[in-house]
Formats: C-alpha cells, sequence, structure tokens
C-alpha cells in the first residue's frame, strides 16, 4: 500500500454564521484503500466532518485545510471536489422531481468525466449494480428520491457510489433506519465498491452491522467537536458494548 | 431521431434575437398610430370584403371607447402612437420553400422551421411581420379534406361563409381593448378545418416571426374541428429584440365540435422588449375535448389567460403551462374555464418561474355555472422562485354556482433550496447545471406534454435562462 495520504485533514475548525465552533482542529490521515469509522454521541459533528469534507457552503472553515491527493481543496467548490474523486453519500438524500434516478446518475457520471456516455452501456452497469444491491430496477425511472422508503433512499446513495466509483467516500449513517436485511444490502455494496476500486472509506455510523463485512483501519471517536481518541477495529466493538461514557 | 434532435440542440440566445438586415425598399411599412385612415389602408392591403371592413371600423371604434386594463402589469411604456400595425414584405405568399425571399428564409432557416416540417409536422404556415410569407400542407393531410390556409385567402374562398360566421364570434371585439385593437388592424394567422371524423395524426404548425422593430403583429388564428375529428395544432412565436416596444395582440377562436378533439401547443419566445397581449379562446361542443399545452418565456409584459367554454354536456379541457420571468419581465399568465354543460371536466395546472427581479403572476379563474351539474375542476399552481429578488403571485378565482360540484384547488409557493442544489453538486455538477436540473425537472409534467423536438427545445430555453444570458 502506497504510503501516500489521500485526504489530510489538518487543524480543520468549522463554524456556521459565526457561532461558535462545531468542529475544532479535526487532523485526520486517510490512505488509499482505508476504512475509517468515525463514531460518537448525537450532535457531536460528526456530520459536519462529512459535509464539511464535500464542501457544502453553509459549513464555514475557519481554520485548518483540507488536502486531496496532495492538492488543498479547502476553498474548492463541491462538484470540483467530486471532479477530484471524491463523494458523501447523504444520510438524508433530497428529493429532485422531474430527473430520474437513472438520468441523474448519467448527468453525475458525463460532468465528473466529461465523456459522452454510452447508452448501452451505461444502462447494462446500471442494472448490475442494482442487482447487488437488490433494487427493483423501475427506481431507475423513477424520479430522483421522490416517495422512495428510508431504505430505498440509502439504496440509491450507494448506487450513486458504485455507478461513479470516487477514490473516497464518506458514508453519513448510510444505515440508520434501515431493517437488518437492508443493512447487509446496503453493506454489500459497499463491499462491492471497495473491492472495485481499493476505494477508501470514512464511515460515520452508530451501529457496527454495516461494519462486519468489511475490515476496518481506524476508528475515531468524536465527541463535542473534537477527535477524542483513535484506536483500531476492536474500538469498535468496544463502544458497541460500553458505550461512548469514557470517552466524555 | 439524433439529428431531429440537432435541429434544437444548437439553439442560442442569438437563434431568437438574431436580427436580420432588412432592405428596407423590400418592405411596406404602415406610418405609425391608429386611425380610421391607417384602419381603412389595412383593410385596401387585405382586399377585405365588405363586412370585413366594415368590421375593422366598428372594432376601431370600439377600441376607442373602451379602457386601458388597470388590473393587471403595467402597460404604460406601450404607447400606440409608436406602433406600425403593418408591415410586409412586398412579395406575395407563397406554396413552395424555395419561393421565399431569401431573407425571410434564411430566418425560419435559423429557427429550423422547414426542417420540422420536412420532419415531424403535416403542415406549417409562417408569418414575416404582418403577412404569412409561406404556407404548405403536405398532400396527403389535404387529401383528407383538412384546410389549412392564410386567412385572407379563405375569406374570398369556399368557406367564405365559415368564416364570416366564426370570425370574432367567440372573442368579440367588445371583450377587451386589444381585443377591438386586434379587429381593427388583424392580419395573417390561420384558417383551420378539420372535417367531420378526420383525425389528423401528425400536427400543424404555425411559426410566427414579428422581425420590425417598433411593429405589432395581430394575427388571427381560427380553428375549427367538426364532429369526431381531432387535430394537434403547434404555434411558434419568437422576435429580435429591438429597445423600442413592439406589441403582439394576436386572437385564437377554437372550436371543438362534438366528441372532437384538439390540442393547442405553444411555446412562446418573444424579445424581452414585446408587450404580449394574446387573447385565446375555445368552445367545446358534447363530449369534446380541449387540451392546451403553453409555454411563456419571452416577452416583456404578458397578459395570457387561454379560456375555455365547456358548452356541451360531458365536454372536457386539460390546461398545462409554464411560465419563465426573468430580468425585467412582468408575466401574468393563467387559464380561463366556464362549465356550462354537466357533467363536463376541467383539469387546470400551471408552474411558473422566477429569477432575477422577474414577477411572475398566476390568475385564472374557474365558473361553473347552474346548467353544470356534476362538473368536476381542479386546479393547481406550482410557483417556484430562484432568488429573493423575484416574485410569485397567485390569484384563482372561483365561481360555483351549483351544490354538487367536485373542486379541487392547490397552490405551491416555493424557492430552490440551497441542500438540493448542494446534493447535486456534490455529483461534480456545477452550481449552474444543477439549478438548471432543478428547475427543468419542476417544468418536466410540461415538457412531457410537448412533442419530443419542442420538449428540448423548452429545456433549452430554460438552460438559457438559467444562464441569465
Amino acid at each position: 500500500m502506497s504510503e501516500q495520504s489521500l485526504l489530510q485533514v489538518r487543524d480543520l475548525s468549522v463554524s456556521i454564521d459565526n457561532e461558535l465552533p462545531i468542529l475544532n482542529r479535526i487532523n485526520l490521515d486517510i490512505k488509499p484503500g482505508e476504512t475509517h469509522v468515525l463514531m460518537g454521541p448525537n450532535g457531536a459533528g460528526k456530520s459536519t466532518l462529512g459535509f464539511t469534507l464535500m464542501g457544502n457552503p453553509h459549513y464555514v472553515v475557519t481554520e485548518g485545510n483540507i488536502i486531496f491527493e496532495g492538492q488543498d481543496i479547502t476553498d474548492l467548490s463541491s462538484d470540483k471536489r467530486a471532479k477530484a474523486g471524491m463523494f458523501l453519500s447523504f444520510q438524508n438524500p433530497y428529493e429532485v422531481p422531474g430527473i430520474s434516478l437513472s438520468s441523474f446518475i448519467r448527468n453525475a457520471y458525463h460532468a465528473q468525466t466529461g465523456a459522452p456516455v454510452k447508452l448501452l452501456a451505461f444502462q447494462k452497469s446500471l442494472k448490475a449494480a442494482m442487482e447487488i444491491l437488490s433494487m427493483d430496477e423501475s427506481y431507475a425511472d423513477r424520479d430522483l428520491n421522490v416517495g422512495f422508503s428510508g431504505g430505498e433512499k440509502k439504496k440509491a446513495e450507494i448506487l450513486q457510489l458504485l455507478m461513479l466509483s470516487p477514490k473516497f467516500a464518506i458514508l453519513d449513517e448510510t444505515d440508520s433506519g434501515l431493517d437488518v436485511d437492508a443493512v447487509r444490502t446496503v453493506s454489500k455494496g459497499v463491499e462491492e465498491y471497495q473491492k472495485k476500486k481499493d476505494g477508501a472509506l470514512l464511515i460515520i455510523t452508530h451501529s457496527t452491522k454495516i461494519l462486519e463485512s468489511l475490515h476496518v483501519d481506524y476508528t475515531h471517536v468524536l465527541v463535542k467537536g473534537n477527535i477524542v481518541h483513535t484506536g483500531d477495529g476492536s474500538l469498535v466493538d468496544e463502544i458497541n458494548e460500553h458505550g461512548f461514557e469514557r470517552f466524555i | 431521431m439524433a439529428d431531429n434532435k440537432q435541429v434544437v440542440a444548437d439553439i442560442d440566445r442569438s437563434l431568437y434575437d438574431f436580427k436580420d438586415i432588412e432592405n428596407e425598399k423590400d418592405f411596406y411599412r404602415m406610418e405609425e398610430g391608429l386611425t380610421k385612415e391607417t384602419v381603412l389602408k389595412v383593410s385596401e392591403e387585405k382586399n377585405d370584403p365588405e363586412w370585413m371592413r366594415d368590421f375593422r371600423l366598428q372594432c376601431l371604434e370600439h377600441y376607442e371607447n373602451i379602457k386601458m386594463p388597470n388590473w393587471g402589469p403595467s402597460i404604460e411604456g406601450l404607447d400606440m402612437a409608436r406602433i406600425s400595425s403593418y408591415v410586409r414584405h412586398k412579395s406575395d405568399m407563397k406554396g413552395k420553400w424555395e419561393d421565399v425571399p431569401e431573407e425571410i428564409k434564411n430566418t425560419f432557416e435559423k429557427l429550423g422551421i422547414p426542417q420540422a416540417e420536412r420532419e415531424s409536422l403535416a403542415g406549417v404556415g409562417a408569418q414575416y411581420d404582418s403577412e404569412l410569407v409561406y404556407h404548405n400542407v403536405k398532400d396527403e393531410v389535404a387529401a383528407q379534406g383538412v384546410i389549412y390556409t392564410d386567412l385572407e385567402s379563405a375569406l374570398h374562398g369556399e368557406y367564405a361563409d365559415m368564416i364570416k360566421e366564426h370570425f370574432m364570434k367567440l372573442v368579440p371585439p367588445t371583450d377587451h381593448k386589444f381585443a377591438a385593437l386586434h379587429g381593427a388592424v388583424w392580419s395573417g394567422g390561420s384558417f383551420v378545418y378539420v372535417p367531420k371524423g378526420v383525425k389528423v395524426d401528425i400536427p400543424l404548425q404555425s411559426y410566427f416571426r414579428l422581425n420590425a422593430a417598433g411593429a405589432g403583429q395581430f394575427e388571427h388564428t381560427l380553428i375549427i374541428v367538426d364532429e369526431g375529428a381531432d387535430l394537434h395544432f403547434i404555434e411558434g412565436c419568437s422576435a429580435p429584440k429591438y429597445n423600442v416596444a413592439n406589441l403582439h395582440a394576436g386572437c385564437v377562436e377554437l372550436y371543438v365540435g362534438k366528441n372532437a378533439r384538439l390540442r393547442y401547443s405553444t411555446i412562446e419566445n418573444w424579445s424581452k422588449n414585446m408587450y404580449n397581449l394574446n387573447t385565446k379562446r375555445a368552445v367545446v361542443e358534447e363530449g369534446g375535448i380541449m387540451e392546451w399545452v403553453s409555454g411563456s418565456f419571452g416577452s416583456h409584459t404578458s397578459y395570457l389567460y387561454p379560456m375555455t367554454i365547456l358548452k356541451g354536456d360531458g365536454s372536457k379541457m386539460e390546461f398545462t403551462g409554464i411560465t419563465f420571468a426573468g430580468k425585467g419581465q412582468n408575466l401574468d399568465t393563467g387559464a380561463k374555464v366556464v362549465h356550462i354543460g354537466e357533467r363536463t371536466s376541467s383539469v387546470i395546472s400551471t408552474k411558473s418561474i422566477s429569477k432575477d427581479g422577474g414577477i411572475g403572476t398566476y390568475r385564472s379563474s374557474v365558473t361553473i355555472q347552474k346548467t353544470a351539474k356534476k362538473a368536476k375542476a381542479s386546479v393547481s399552481c406550482d410557483s417556484l422562485m430562484l432568488d429573493s429578488i423575484s416574485r410569485a403571485d397567485t390569484i384563482p378565482a372561483m365561481d360555483i354556482r351549483t351544490n354538487d360540484a367536485d373542486v379541487g384547488h392547490e397552490a405551491k409557493i416555493g424557492r430552490i433550496s440551497d441542500e438540493a442544489v448542494f446534493y447535486l453538486m456534490s455529483r461534480g455538477i456545477t452550481e449552474e447545471d444543477a439549478k438548471a436540473m432543478i428547475v427543468s425537472g419542476f417544468a418536466n409534467p410540461v415538457s412531457k406534454e410537448l412533442p419530443l423536438e419542442y420538449a428540448v427545445e423548452m429545456n433549452n430555453l430554460i438552460k438559457l435562462e438559467m444562464s441569465g444570458h
């Protein structure tokens, strides 16, 4: 494995509307193919970190840097970060009426690669990816997330992950609100992504189910905007058993 | 199909805004202003039958007596003393594309009209300023007995009586000031007659181009779809931009016979110096169906409320409309319906988008008369504002005189959400494209009602408006 970092977060502090910082001097170092897990109690700032890494303009970086493949992307717009190879699976994906799921993915693919999309090949790989996620084919033609159940929305996010195959993906509570079978299906998709792409992952989660089939390299514990502890994969099980008490 | 798309995929603003270099000596242009003399001159130019000449003069009287509308957007910038009501090229209307004067042909070539005719239309009429310059109908459609011609020659032909019987009977000149104006100086437009039981499989199209600066266009469209017949008629409008006011006060009268169906689609992209004060009305007999698809993109100021009179029992109407008001535009649009027959039904669904300070007003009126037992009416209007300086208003009126009507109304006004834009951008789509996608998606229920080429054109217009040119 290359020693070169894929994503470096250096002393990153973030706030909204000039309020007190939500994140305090966060540091992360993620190498290609690694799986990092970010855990923490509600309101710790986990989703904020995901949004900030992806460039949501609502979250303002007050200090520090985000470096992706050696390039400082702290000030880059979200679309440019996606083009560089970053991806965020949303906790609450937006409903966009009038655009079908498949044409949205096609548009995104085209925007990222700049190359014309070969329709037949695209449809074939979309169908294959939907099969992995046990998604009914009819979802491809439905309006993006409109009227999707919570589970289908999350599957649609992982479908985009598989189709766009970024170098680095943040999964923001992709497993929350899903039943056991759906979590298994979604994690199968994530596993497939990692296998295919040797992609790096930052998984924000409360539970361990989504992690069962993945090898976790690092676990970070985020409390009140600070990373208070970093350990290996076994930390996940420990937290699962004892909660966050010892970190608070 | 790929070729088809190519026609409209190339669209950019220059396609509509280009100004053709008009060689003045090739054009006859009436002096500005409106007097008895100018009206008589138009009448003479058009070789009117006597009744039409008298009708024009009556209309002028009405025009002088009726007040300017004071309930809608301001039309103060419109000064009739500065509008020439009649401009025509000195050559006659042609039935062959090759014979159309070169500069006019170039204009329509750029707009893709002849190509569209070859590919997907049953017939085409092209009006340039005040007169039709080209009219043609496919042989197989003519063989079905379908009449599609300019109104002037129809006034002297086999259908003269039919025209006299219907002309401005649905929209009387006393209706409002600009209907009276239209009656006085109307010129050009189309006459369509579809005989009993004839179903025209592919659409007919009229394209109106107002090219002269400071001019008015007053075309009249009269369509009669006889019992059991079926027609789709498409109307396209555009004009280059000048810094003086232009006026469009057309009139569309549609007669839908028993169990007949008429679909009337419009994509209007007038330039942003245009006052679009257009009147459209349909009357539907027993079991007949009237369908409107209406896209309003251009103009400085619009007053446009296509009206349907559901006269016969069981008659139906469906109106699908979209309005996009950008910088400097005040577009007051909507629909009207009057239920007279029993078990009549109407569905009005509109989308309005406003941006860069544009004002979009949805105005509708639904009337259910006492005779209209068991009528059904549903109105839904969605407005999307793209920034905080734009405006969207909704003024729906309902007048229900029965106690067994089934009436529904739904209005939504919203803003484009930053989160949705971020969501699309996080997938690599630029901010501009993300907003255009959201707006196109919002407009999708309308574009899917349009024939493919027009749907593509509409999406291109949205993209164009979104990029702020």
